[in-house]
C-alpha cells in the first residue's frame, strides 16, 4: 500500500478516538449527518483579534478533525480587520472563505453591495447543516441584528457586546457608596472618589475621538429621544437631548476623569482602571477577562459588574455585536458553512462566555449552570449580562458612513473636554454631517 | 590627397558605418523586462491615481464623473488646510532638531575618547528599533498617571505633563520622538563627511591663529555642507511621510490636532472609503513633494564641491 507508513498508522490509532470523541460532542442528534464530505479541502477564515478569536484558533484543530477541511485562520487587530476585508470584498476576490463582520460598522455597507451570501439558503439545505444546528436557539435580537433591512441575511450572529459598569469595589466601599443606578449619582459618586494628590479618580472613559462617540450614545440611549437619527433617516445629533448627552459626556471626562483623558481610548482607560486608579469606567463587555486576570490586573477579584445608569427617560446599554459570513465570491462556501456550524455552534459559544469573551448570540450558553458556576468571573457578571441584554439598543446609528459619523460627531465632543460649549459643537458636527448622510441615504 | 584629408575622409566613412549599425538597437529588448516592472509598479499606479482622482467613488459603490470637483473641494476643505500646515510644522521641528543634534553628535563622536566605539553604538541603537515598536513603547512612556516619564519629571520636582493627550503639547512630543529615533542616522551621514574632510585647510588656519569656532564656522560647516544638504533632503522626505509613528501613538488625535497629510489621507481612504477624495490628496500631496524635493536638488547642487 502505496504511501502508508508504521508512523501514520500510529497516528491514525492515536488520533482516531479523538475524532470519534469531538464528533460526538458536536451533538448526538446529528444522525447520519455527514460532517466530513468536504474533507481534503482547505478554507480561510478572517476574524478580529480579540478573545473571540483566540478561542477559535486554540480550537481549530477541533474542526479540522471533525469535518477533514483544513481551515487557515487569519487574526488582524480590530481597525485594521475592518478595513482589510471591505478592500478585499471590493475587489471581487476576497482572499478568505469566512469572515467577521462588524454589525454596527460595516453591516450596511456589506449588505449593500452584497458582498455576502444569504445563509438563510444554507440554513435551509437539509444536506449541508447538522440537525442539531437549531437556529432557533441564536435570540431573537441578534438574528434581526444580523440581517439586512431587505430581509437577507448575510452573516450568522456571533456575540453581542454591551456597554456596562465596571466598578472597582474597594474603592466604592471606602466611601460607603452604593452602586449608582443614575448617571447624577454616578457623577456624584465620582467626585466623592475623587483624590488627586493619590492619582486617584472617580471614573475613566473614552476621550478620544471616534472611539469616545459609543460613550456618548450611552448617555442619549437615556433621553426620551434615544436615537441618532429618526424615523426617516435624517440626522437629530444637535437637539436638546442630544446636547444634553454631550455635558453629560463633557462633565464626566473634563471634571471626572484623570487628566489627560482627551487621548484616552479603552486601552488606556482599561490600564488605568486595572491599575486601580479609577473607581468606575463605562466600556463594552469584553474587558471582564483582563481586568480578572491576576497576572496583570491590580483589582482582580476586585471588580464589580453592573448595569450601566439609568438616564432621565430611559433605559438602555448601548449595543454593539459581531457576525460571521461568507463571502459571495468564495468558491468554498460549503466547507465555509460548516465552519460557521461548528465556530458558532453550541459548544463554542459556552467556552466563549466561559472565557468572558463576550455574550454569545446563543441564548442555550446561559443556562449551562454547570459552566456558569464553574467559570472565573462572578455570578454578578453573568446576571449583569443577562440583565444588559434586556435593555440592550444599538450604540450606533445604522447607516453606511458609520466611521465618518463617529470622526466627525467624535471630533466634537473631543473639543468639549477641551472646553468647547456642548451645544456649539454638537450643531456644528451635525451641520458638517448632515449631507454626507443625506448622500448616502439617497444613494441606498 | 593629403594623409590628413585620407584620414578624415576614412574617420568619416567609419562613422556613418557605425551609424548604419547601431547596436545600441539590438540591446532594446533587454530594458524591456525593467521598464516592464517600471510602468506597471510606476507609471501605472500614477496614472490610475488621476484617473481615479476624477470620480467621486465610494469603495461598494457606483463611480461618478466628477472632473476636477475632487480638487476644488480639497482647496476650501477646512481639515485638509490645517493638516497641510500641521504636516509643514512637523516636518520643519522634525527636520531642523536632528539636523542640530545630529551635527552636534557628530562633532563629538569626531574627537577621539575613552569608548567612543561604545558610546557610537549606543547612541546609533534608536535607529536600529522599528516604528511602531518604538512608538508602543513611547505610548506606554507617556501615559499621564502611569507613565514613567511623568514620574521622572515628578523625581525632580516638574510638574507633569499631558504629552500626546493634549492639543498643545501632541506635535512637539511626537517630534521628540523623531528627533530621539532618527537623530543617530544623521550623525551617521555627517560623521561620514567629517572623516572625508581634507587637513590642510585646518592646519594653514591653525598656523593664521583661527580660533575653534572660526574653524568650525568658516571651515568645518561650508566643507559639510553637501553632507548636510543630503542629510537634510532624506530627513524631509522621512519627514512629511511620516505615519506609522503618530498613527500608532495618537491616530492624528486628540481631536484633529496631530492629524497631517498622511492621516488624513489614510481616514479618507481606507476608513471612509473616499477613494476617488483620497486620490485627490495624493496627486496633490505628490506635486507638494516633488516641488520640495526639486528645490533641495537645487540646492545641493549649488552647494557640491
Amino acid at each position: 500500500m502505496q504511501g502508508t507508513t508504521r508512523r501514520g498508522v500510529l497516528l491514525g490509532t492515536l488520533a482516531a478516538p479523538m475524532i470519534v470523541e469531538s464528533v460526538g460532542a458536536q451533538g448526538g442528534a446529528q444522525g447520519n449527518f455527514d460532517w466530513r464530505r468536504f474533507r481534503g479541502e482547505r478554507i480561510e477564515v478572517s476574524v478580529q483579534l480579540s478573545p473571540r478569536g483566540q478561542i477559535l484558533t486554540q480550537h481549530n484543530r477541533e474542526f479540522e478533525e471533525l469535518t477533514g477541511i483544513r481551515a487557515g485562520v487569519e487574526v488582524v487587530p480590530e481597525q485594521q480587520h475592518r478595513q482589510k476585508i471591505i478592500i478585499e470584498y471590493a475587489s471581487g476576490r476576497p482572499s478568505f472563505d469566512v469572515g467577521e463582520v462588524s454589525l454596527h460598522v460595516n453591516k450596511r455597507q456589506v449588505g449593500r453591495a452584497r458582498w455576502n451570501t444569504d445563509i438563510r439558503a444554507l440554513i435551509a439545505d437539509r444536506t449541508l447543516t447538522a440537525p442539531d444546528f437549531d437556529f432557533e436557539d441564536f435570540g431573537q435580537g441578534m438574528r434581526t441584528y444580523a440581517t439586512q433591512a431587505d430581509g437577507r441575511m448575510d452573516t450568522l450572529p456571533a456575540f453581542a457586546d454591551y456597554f456596562i459598569l465596571y466598578y472597582n469595589k474597594e474603592l466604592l466601599a471606602a466611601k460607603n457608596i452604593a452602586v449608582p443606578t443614575t448617571w447624577d449619582e454616578m457623577f456624584d459618586a465620582a467626585k466623592r472618589i475623587e483624590d488627586r494628590s493619590r492619582q486617584i479618580f472617580g471614573h475613566v472613559g473614552r476621550g478620544v475621538k471616534n472611539a469616545n462617540v459609543v460613550f456618548w450614545s450611552s448617555f442619549l440611549l437615556g433621553t426620551q429621544q434615544r436615537d441618532m437619527i429618526n424615523d426617516q433617516r435624517q440626522l437629530i445629533t444637535d437637539t436638546d437631548e442630544a446636547i444634553w448627552a454631550a455635558r453629560q459626556y463633557q462633565r464626566f471626562l473634563r471634571d471626572a476623569s484623570p487628566p489627560g483623558s482627551i487621548g484616552f481610548n479603552w486601552n488606556e482607560c482599561q490600564t488605568t482602571f486595572m491599575q486601580g486608579r479609577a473607581a468606575m469606567w463605562v466600556d463594552g463587555i469584553g474587558f471582564a477577562a483582563p481586568l480578572e486576570d491576576p497576572q496583570r490586573s491590580r483589582v482582580a477579584g476586585k471588580v464589580g459588574y453592573a448595569v450601566v445608569p439609568r438616564g432621565p427617560a430611559n433605559h438602555h446599554c448601548a449595543l454593539f455585536g459581531a457576525g460571521y459570513g461568507i463571502p459571495e465570491a468564495s468558491r468554498k462556501k460549503g466547507p465555509a458553512w460548516l465552519y460557521l456550524q461548528w465556530a458558532l455552534g453550541k459548544q463554542m459559544q459556552l467556552r466563549m462566555l466561559a472565557a468572558g469573551a463576550g455574550v454569545p448570540a446563543r441564548s442555550s450558553a446561559f443556562g449551562n449552570e454547570e459552566v456558569i458556576s464553574a467559570s472565573r468571573f462572578p455570578r454578578e457578571f453573568f446576571t449583569t449580562l443577562t440583565a444588559s441584554g434586556r435593555i440592550a439598543r444599538a450604540g450606533l446609528p445604522e447607516i453606511l458612513p458609520v466611521t465618518e459619523f463617529r470622526d466627525v460627531i467624535g471630533t466634537a465632543l473631543t473639543n468639549t473636554i477641551g472646553g468647547a460649549d456642548p451645544a456649539t459643537e454638537m450643531r456644528a458636527a451635525t451641520a458638517a454631517f448632515r449631507p454626507i448622510l443625506e448622500r448616502s441615504e439617497r444613494e441606498t | 590627397m593629403s594623409a590628413t584629408s585620407e584620414v578624415g575622409v576614412l574617420s568619416g566613412a567609419a562613422t556613418a558605418a557605425r551609424r548604419r549599425k547601431n547596436y545600441a538597437r539590438q540591446y532594446v529588448w533587454f530594458v524591456v523586462p525593467a521598464a516592464f516592472a517600471v510602468v506597471a509598479t510606476i507609471l501605472f499606479p500614477w496614472l490610475f491615481t488621476i484617473y481615479v482622482s476624477a470620480f467621486d467613488w465610494r469603495l461598494g459603490s457606483a463611480r461618478e464623473w466628477v472632473g476636477f470637483a475632487n480638487y476644488t473641494k480639497l482647496f476650501t476643505d477646512e481639515r485638509f488646510g490645517w493638516a497641510m500646515l500641521r504636516t509643514l510644522f512637523y516636518t520643519v521641528l522634525a527636520v531642523v532638531f536632528p539636523l542640530i543634534l545630529g551635527l552636534a553628535a557628530a562633532l563629538v563622536f569626531n574627537r577621539k575618547f575613552p569608548l567612543r566605539g561604545l558610546a557610537r553604538t549606543i547612541f546609533i541603537l534608536p535607529m536600529m528599533a522599528t516604528p511602531v515598536a518604538v512608538a508602543l513603547v513611547w505610548t506606554m512612556m507617556f501615559h499621564p498617571q502611569l507613565g514613567v516619564l511623568n514620574w521622572l519629571l515628578a523625581q525632580v520636582g516638574i510638574p507633569p505633563s499631558m504629552w500626546v493627550y493634549s492639543p498643545d503639547t501632541v506635535i512637539p512630543t511626537l517630534v521628540l520622538v523623531e528627533v530621539w529615533h532618527w537623530t543617530p542616522l544623521v550623525m551617521l551621514l555627517i560623521l561620514g563627511g567629517l572623516a572625508a574632510l581634507p587637513t590642510d585647510p585646518y592646519e594653514a588656519a591653525k598656523i593664521d591663529g583661527a580660533t575653534s569656532l572660526q574653524t568650525f564656522w568658516h571651515i568645518t560647516l561650508p566643507l559639510l555642507a553637501p553632507y548636510i544638504v543630503v542629510a537634510l533632503i532624506i530627513r524631509t522626505i522621512d519627514a512629511l511621510k511620516a505615519f506609522d509613528t503618530i498613527y500608532v501613538i495618537t491616530q492624528g488625535g486628540p481631536g484633529s490636532s496631530s492629524e497631517t497629510i498622511n492621516i488624513f489621507l489614510y481616514l479618507q481612504a481606507f476608513a471612509f472609503y473616499n477613494m476617488g477624495y483620497a486620490s485627490a490628496v495624493v496627486v496633490v500631496f505628490f506635486a507638494l513633494i516633488l516641488t520640495l524635493a526639486a528645490l533641495l536638488m537645487w540646492t545641493r547642487n549649488r552647494v557640491k564641491l
